[in-house]
Protein backbone atom coordinates (compact mmCIF):
# COMPACT_ATOMS: atom_id res chain seq x y z
CA UNK A 1 0.00 0.00 0.00
CA UNK A 2 1.42 3.60 -0.64
CA UNK A 3 1.09 5.22 2.47
CA UNK A 4 2.47 1.82 4.38
CA UNK A 5 5.02 2.69 6.60
CA UNK A 6 8.58 1.08 5.77
CA UNK A 7 10.84 2.59 8.48
CA UNK A 8 10.30 4.27 11.96
CA UNK A 9 12.92 4.86 14.76
CA UNK A 10 13.01 6.80 17.88
CA UNK A 11 16.21 8.29 19.88
CA UNK A 12 16.73 9.85 22.83
CA UNK A 13 18.45 13.34 23.52
CA UNK A 14 19.53 15.52 26.78
CA UNK A 15 19.92 19.20 27.49
CA UNK A 16 23.30 20.46 27.48
CA UNK A 17 25.22 16.96 25.97
CA UNK A 18 27.03 19.53 23.68
CA UNK A 19 29.75 16.56 23.37
CA UNK A 20 27.22 14.33 21.27
CA UNK A 21 25.54 17.03 19.32
CA UNK A 22 25.33 16.01 15.77
CA UNK A 23 24.95 12.01 16.87
CA UNK A 24 21.25 11.70 16.40
CA UNK A 25 21.12 13.44 12.82
CA UNK A 26 24.03 11.80 11.79
CA UNK A 27 22.21 8.39 11.98
CA UNK A 28 19.17 9.56 10.90
CA UNK A 29 21.23 10.84 7.71
CA UNK A 30 22.77 7.16 7.40
CA UNK A 31 19.66 5.32 7.13
CA UNK A 32 17.82 7.84 4.68
CA UNK A 33 21.02 7.35 2.49
CA UNK A 34 20.76 3.92 3.20
CA UNK A 35 17.26 3.43 2.55
CA UNK A 36 18.25 4.75 -1.19
CA UNK A 37 16.60 8.59 -0.57
CA UNK A 38 17.55 11.80 -3.11
CA UNK A 39 20.93 12.91 -1.70
CA UNK A 40 18.81 16.54 -1.96
CA UNK A 41 16.20 15.33 0.41
CA UNK A 42 18.63 13.65 2.76
CA UNK A 43 20.76 16.46 2.97
CA UNK A 44 18.02 18.92 4.14
CA UNK A 45 15.98 16.54 6.46
CA UNK A 46 19.70 16.03 7.87
CA UNK A 47 20.12 19.86 8.25
CA UNK A 48 16.68 20.31 9.97
CA UNK A 49 17.04 17.03 12.02
CA UNK A 50 20.67 18.90 13.34
CA UNK A 51 18.61 22.38 13.97
CA UNK A 52 15.88 20.56 16.10
CA UNK A 53 18.78 18.75 17.89
CA UNK A 54 20.94 21.47 18.62
CA UNK A 55 17.86 23.35 19.95
CA UNK A 56 17.03 20.49 22.23
CA UNK A 57 20.63 20.36 23.68
CA UNK A 58 20.78 23.98 23.82
CA UNK A 59 17.54 24.68 25.33
CA UNK A 60 15.63 21.89 26.90
CA UNK A 61 16.20 19.19 29.38
CA UNK A 62 15.51 16.37 27.34
CA UNK A 63 13.74 15.19 24.26
CA UNK A 64 12.58 13.02 22.10
CA UNK A 65 12.99 12.46 18.08
CA UNK A 66 10.93 10.12 15.99
CA UNK A 67 11.71 9.45 12.49
CA UNK A 68 9.26 7.64 10.14
CA UNK A 69 9.88 7.23 6.65
CA UNK A 70 6.94 6.33 4.13
CA UNK A 71 7.39 5.27 0.23
CA UNK A 72 5.96 9.05 -0.15
CA UNK A 73 7.81 11.35 2.59
CA UNK A 74 10.16 11.50 5.70
CA UNK A 75 8.67 12.79 8.55
CA UNK A 76 10.44 14.00 11.96
CA UNK A 77 8.85 14.93 15.28
CA UNK A 78 11.32 16.44 17.75
CA UNK A 79 9.28 16.79 21.37
CA UNK A 80 11.26 18.27 24.06
CA UNK A 81 10.41 19.10 27.41
CA UNK A 82 11.84 22.54 28.02
CA UNK A 83 10.99 26.56 29.09
CA UNK A 84 9.02 26.62 25.52
CA UNK A 85 8.75 29.41 23.60
CA UNK A 86 6.46 32.04 24.73
CA UNK A 87 6.48 34.19 21.40
CA UNK A 88 6.88 31.58 17.97
CA UNK A 89 6.78 34.45 15.90
CA UNK A 90 9.58 36.28 17.27
CA UNK A 91 11.43 32.78 17.22
CA UNK A 92 10.98 32.15 13.78
CA UNK A 93 12.67 35.70 12.59
CA UNK A 94 16.39 35.17 11.69
CA UNK A 95 18.74 36.61 13.70
CA UNK A 96 16.27 36.62 16.69
CA UNK A 97 18.04 34.03 19.50
CA UNK A 98 18.61 33.69 23.36
CA UNK A 99 21.52 31.72 23.12
CA UNK A 100 23.79 31.91 26.01
CA UNK A 101 27.68 33.33 25.27
CA UNK A 102 28.78 29.46 25.35
CA UNK A 103 26.43 28.51 22.79
CA UNK A 104 27.88 31.15 20.56
CA UNK A 105 31.53 30.50 21.30
CA UNK A 106 30.46 26.95 19.84
CA UNK A 107 29.27 28.15 16.30
CA UNK A 108 25.65 28.02 17.49
CA UNK A 109 23.19 30.19 18.49
CA UNK A 110 22.77 32.72 15.87
CA UNK A 111 18.99 32.44 15.39
CA UNK A 112 19.23 31.29 12.51
CA UNK A 113 17.57 27.37 13.75
CA UNK A 114 14.11 27.41 13.40
CA UNK A 115 13.85 29.53 10.11
CA UNK A 116 16.05 27.40 8.41
CA UNK A 117 14.35 24.22 9.47
CA UNK A 118 11.37 25.97 7.55
CA UNK A 119 13.25 26.28 4.90
CA UNK A 120 14.67 23.12 3.97
CA UNK A 121 11.13 20.90 5.29
CA UNK A 122 8.24 21.00 3.02
CA UNK A 123 6.01 21.07 5.58
CA UNK A 124 6.68 22.34 8.87
CA UNK A 125 4.59 22.81 12.63
CA UNK A 126 5.41 24.02 15.63
CA UNK A 127 4.00 24.16 18.93
CA UNK A 128 4.99 25.15 22.17
CA UNK A 129 3.69 25.70 25.51
CA UNK A 130 5.76 27.97 27.54
CA UNK A 131 7.18 26.14 30.90
CA UNK A 132 6.65 22.90 29.38
CA UNK A 133 8.06 22.28 26.11
CA UNK A 134 8.13 22.47 22.34
CA UNK A 135 7.17 19.77 19.48
CA UNK A 136 8.96 20.58 15.69
CA UNK A 137 6.97 18.48 13.05
CA UNK A 138 8.80 18.36 9.76
CA UNK A 139 8.23 16.28 6.56
CA UNK A 140 10.01 15.94 3.42
CA UNK A 141 8.60 14.90 0.18
CA UNK A 142 10.90 12.50 -1.54
CA UNK A 143 10.32 12.89 -4.72
CA UNK A 144 11.48 16.47 -3.86
CA UNK A 145 9.51 19.58 -2.93
CA UNK A 146 6.05 19.61 -3.42
CA UNK A 147 4.28 22.36 -6.41
CA UNK B 1 39.70 23.34 -7.83
CA UNK B 2 40.59 20.19 -5.95
CA UNK B 3 42.13 20.54 -2.56
CA UNK B 4 46.00 19.85 -4.17
CA UNK B 5 45.53 23.22 -5.62
CA UNK B 6 44.24 24.82 -1.82
CA UNK B 7 47.11 22.99 -0.05
CA UNK B 8 49.54 24.62 -2.58
CA UNK B 9 48.12 27.78 -2.58
CA UNK B 10 47.45 28.05 0.94
CA UNK B 11 50.75 26.35 2.32
CA UNK B 12 48.86 24.01 3.95
CA UNK B 13 49.29 21.10 5.72
CA UNK B 14 46.96 18.18 5.40
CA UNK B 15 45.53 16.78 8.73
CA UNK B 16 43.83 13.53 6.99
CA UNK B 17 45.98 11.62 5.36
CA UNK B 18 44.74 9.49 2.64
CA UNK B 19 42.40 12.12 1.51
CA UNK B 20 41.41 12.08 -1.90
CA UNK B 21 43.43 15.57 -2.96
CA UNK B 22 41.55 15.50 -6.30
CA UNK B 23 38.15 16.68 -4.78
CA UNK B 24 36.53 19.35 -6.62
CA UNK B 25 34.65 21.76 -5.08
CA UNK B 26 33.58 25.28 -6.99
CA UNK B 27 32.25 27.35 -4.50
CA UNK B 28 33.61 28.25 -0.96
CA UNK B 29 32.09 29.28 1.78
CA UNK B 30 33.69 31.23 5.24
CA UNK B 31 32.45 31.47 8.74
CA UNK B 32 32.93 30.81 12.27
CA UNK B 33 28.92 30.42 12.39
CA UNK B 34 27.91 26.76 11.89
CA UNK B 35 24.51 28.64 12.17
CA UNK B 36 25.38 30.06 8.85
CA UNK B 37 27.18 27.13 7.37
CA UNK B 38 23.73 25.05 8.38
CA UNK B 39 21.98 27.85 6.35
CA UNK B 40 23.66 29.61 3.65
CA UNK B 41 25.87 26.54 1.90
CA UNK B 42 25.24 24.28 -0.84
CA UNK B 43 27.02 20.63 -1.27
CA UNK B 44 30.39 19.76 -1.65
CA UNK B 45 31.48 23.21 -0.61
CA UNK B 46 34.87 24.23 0.89
CA UNK B 47 34.27 25.67 4.36
CA UNK B 48 37.52 27.59 5.65
CA UNK B 49 36.83 28.80 9.40
CA UNK B 50 38.70 29.35 12.82
CA UNK B 51 37.04 27.57 14.96
CA UNK B 52 37.91 23.77 15.95
CA UNK B 53 35.56 22.38 17.97
CA UNK B 54 33.92 19.22 17.03
CA UNK B 55 30.70 20.45 16.35
CA UNK B 56 32.58 21.82 12.65
CA UNK B 57 33.25 18.19 11.66
CA UNK B 58 29.37 17.18 13.02
CA UNK B 59 28.42 20.33 10.99
CA UNK B 60 30.36 19.79 7.68
CA UNK B 61 29.26 16.53 7.79
CA UNK B 62 26.21 17.04 8.04
CA UNK B 63 25.93 20.01 5.50
CA UNK B 64 27.84 18.28 2.99
CA UNK B 65 31.11 20.22 3.08
CA UNK B 66 33.63 18.85 0.22
CA UNK B 67 36.81 19.59 2.96
CA UNK B 68 37.48 21.78 5.83
CA UNK B 69 40.57 24.55 6.45
CA UNK B 70 41.38 26.13 9.54
CA UNK B 71 43.33 28.95 9.74
CA UNK B 72 45.87 30.52 11.50
CA UNK B 73 47.38 27.61 12.04
CA UNK B 74 44.73 26.26 14.11
CA UNK B 75 44.60 22.64 14.60
CA UNK B 76 41.89 20.48 15.89
CA UNK B 77 42.49 17.38 19.15
CA UNK B 78 43.34 14.42 17.34
CA UNK B 79 39.64 12.95 18.20
CA UNK B 80 38.14 15.81 16.16
CA UNK B 81 40.39 14.59 13.22
CA UNK B 82 39.36 11.06 14.11
CA UNK B 83 35.74 11.97 13.45
CA UNK B 84 36.81 13.75 10.55
CA UNK B 85 38.76 10.51 8.67
CA UNK B 86 35.40 8.28 9.97
CA UNK B 87 33.67 10.65 7.97
CA UNK B 88 35.98 10.61 4.92
CA UNK B 89 36.09 14.53 4.97
CA UNK B 90 39.39 15.95 4.38
CA UNK B 91 40.73 18.64 7.04
CA UNK B 92 43.73 20.81 6.09
CA UNK B 93 45.46 23.35 8.30
CA UNK B 94 46.74 26.61 7.37
CA UNK B 95 49.07 29.27 8.60
CA UNK B 96 47.14 31.96 6.87
CA UNK B 97 44.10 34.50 8.11
CA UNK B 98 41.02 33.78 7.01
CA UNK B 99 41.08 36.78 4.68
CA UNK B 100 44.11 36.07 2.79
CA UNK B 101 43.10 32.27 2.44
CA UNK B 102 40.19 33.44 0.75
CA UNK B 103 42.32 35.91 -1.36
CA UNK B 104 44.49 32.92 -1.93
CA UNK B 105 41.69 30.65 -3.06
CA UNK B 106 40.22 33.36 -4.94
CA UNK B 107 42.96 34.53 -7.09
CA UNK B 108 42.77 33.27 -10.76
CA UNK B 109 45.97 31.18 -11.17
CA UNK B 110 47.32 28.57 -13.95
CA UNK B 111 46.86 25.50 -11.03
CA UNK B 112 43.11 26.20 -10.83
Amino acid sequence: MEEDLCYRQEYSLKGGEFARAGEVSRRIKDLLKELGLDVQVVRRAAIASFEAEMNVIMYAFQGTVRLAVTPADVTIIVDDHGPGIPDIELAMTEGYSTATREMRELGFGAGMGLPNIKRNADVFRIVSEPGRGTRLEMTFARDGRPS
Amino acid sequence: MNLRNVLDRLDGELLTPGSDLGLEFTRVFASDLMSDVLAFTGPGELLITGLVNGHVVSTAAVADVAAVVFVQGKRPSAAVVGEARDNRLPLISTPLSTFEACIRIGSPRSDA
